[in-house]
């Protein structure tokens, strides 16, 4: 059996899929970022099966690289502002974040 | 593709989708971070099928071993109020979320359905930290370092939300409200 560059396009856009239904559908802000870094993932398998499928250089996991060094900067914010929260509400749920409706 | 790589690309994807199917559905944060470290351990092994090997130990590293052990950190330090009970009235909005990415999602995977390509003779030093170094710090030497200033930026920005306050500030914060109140309670007398 011949896998192309379908299959992996497939797969990865299933599994963004997931990543965003978990975001939306979930309200605990952990698991929102855990549903965040599956979209980012999920993208840098595209990256890098396009980067294969072109392999004169390597721009596709250059770009997968910084994406993975931003994810990370994203994720200690985002855990940072999430303490934060909870400091405030005493909760992580995110329905409960509203301090700025009104 | 050989047989070897079909077999390990089958194997590293039910794994990631079944690991990301548990980060979204588990009601434990705990459970649903390890799940995501399924996924992520899933994905390097996906990328050494596309040759990329050098991503495929920087994702080791950094994903499991960074990301997700700060997860796990701060599930640590919130305790039993990490895991939170869905509140009423909002089992509309969920299912109709749900139902509107399950067909965006459909929608999207199923045109990639039949996408045929020709998988080109690779050059020698393709994914390996020789070629993928060399382009790193000749053509994309700029965004590097500016990617190094951002995560400076980002770990000094982290510390300044998540600290408390210190003693010293406390007790300032204290005095002041207590002056203030001798100042309220002054007029009334």
């Amino acid at each position: 059996m011949e896998l192309g560059l379908g299959a992996y396009l497939l797969f990865a856009s299933v599994l963004f899929g997931i990543g965003a239904t978990g975001f939306l559908v979930r309200r605990n802000a952990l698991i929102q970022l855990m549903s965040i870094e599956l979209m980012l993932n999920s993208v840098n398998v595209v990256l890098v099966a396009a980067n294969r499928f072109h392999p004169d250089n390597h721009a596709g996991q250059i770009f997968a690289f910084f994406v993975i060094a931003i994810a990370a900067a994203e994720a200690a914010v985002g855990l940072a502002i999430l303490i934060a929260l909870y400091r405030l509400n005493k909760t992580v749920e995110t329905d409960k974040a509203s301090l700025l409706k009104h | 593709m050989t047989d070897a790589k079909f077999i390990l690309f089958v194997f590293t994807t039910i794994l990631a989708l079944a690991g990301a199917l548990g980060t979204i559905a588990s009601g434990r944060p705990l459970r649903a971070a390890m799940s995501l470290l399924v996924t992520i351990i899933s994905l390097a092994g996906l990328y050494l099928t596309l040759h990329a090997e050098l991503l495929a130990a920087i994702q080791v590293l950094v994903y499991a071993g960074a990301i997700v052990v700060l997860f796990v950190f701060v599930i640590m330090l919130l305790g039993p109020s990490a895991t939170t009970e869905s509140s009423p009235g909002t089992l509309m909005v969920r299912m109709l979320s749900l139902v509107g990415m399950g067909m965006f999602t459909s929608t999207i995977a199923f045109s990639f359905v039949g996408v045929a390509s020709e998988w080109i003779v690779l050059p020698e030093t393709f994914g390996t930290v020789e070629g993928v170094g060399l382009e790193l710090y000749t053509k994309a030497l700029v965004p590097f370092e500016i990617v190094s200033f951002t995560l400076t930026t980002a770990v000094v920005g982290a510390v300044a939300i998540a600290r408390t306050k210190t003693a010293r500030e406390l007790a300032a914060a204290k005095e002041r409200s207590a002056s203030e109140a001798a100042a309220v309670a002054q007029p009334a007398e």
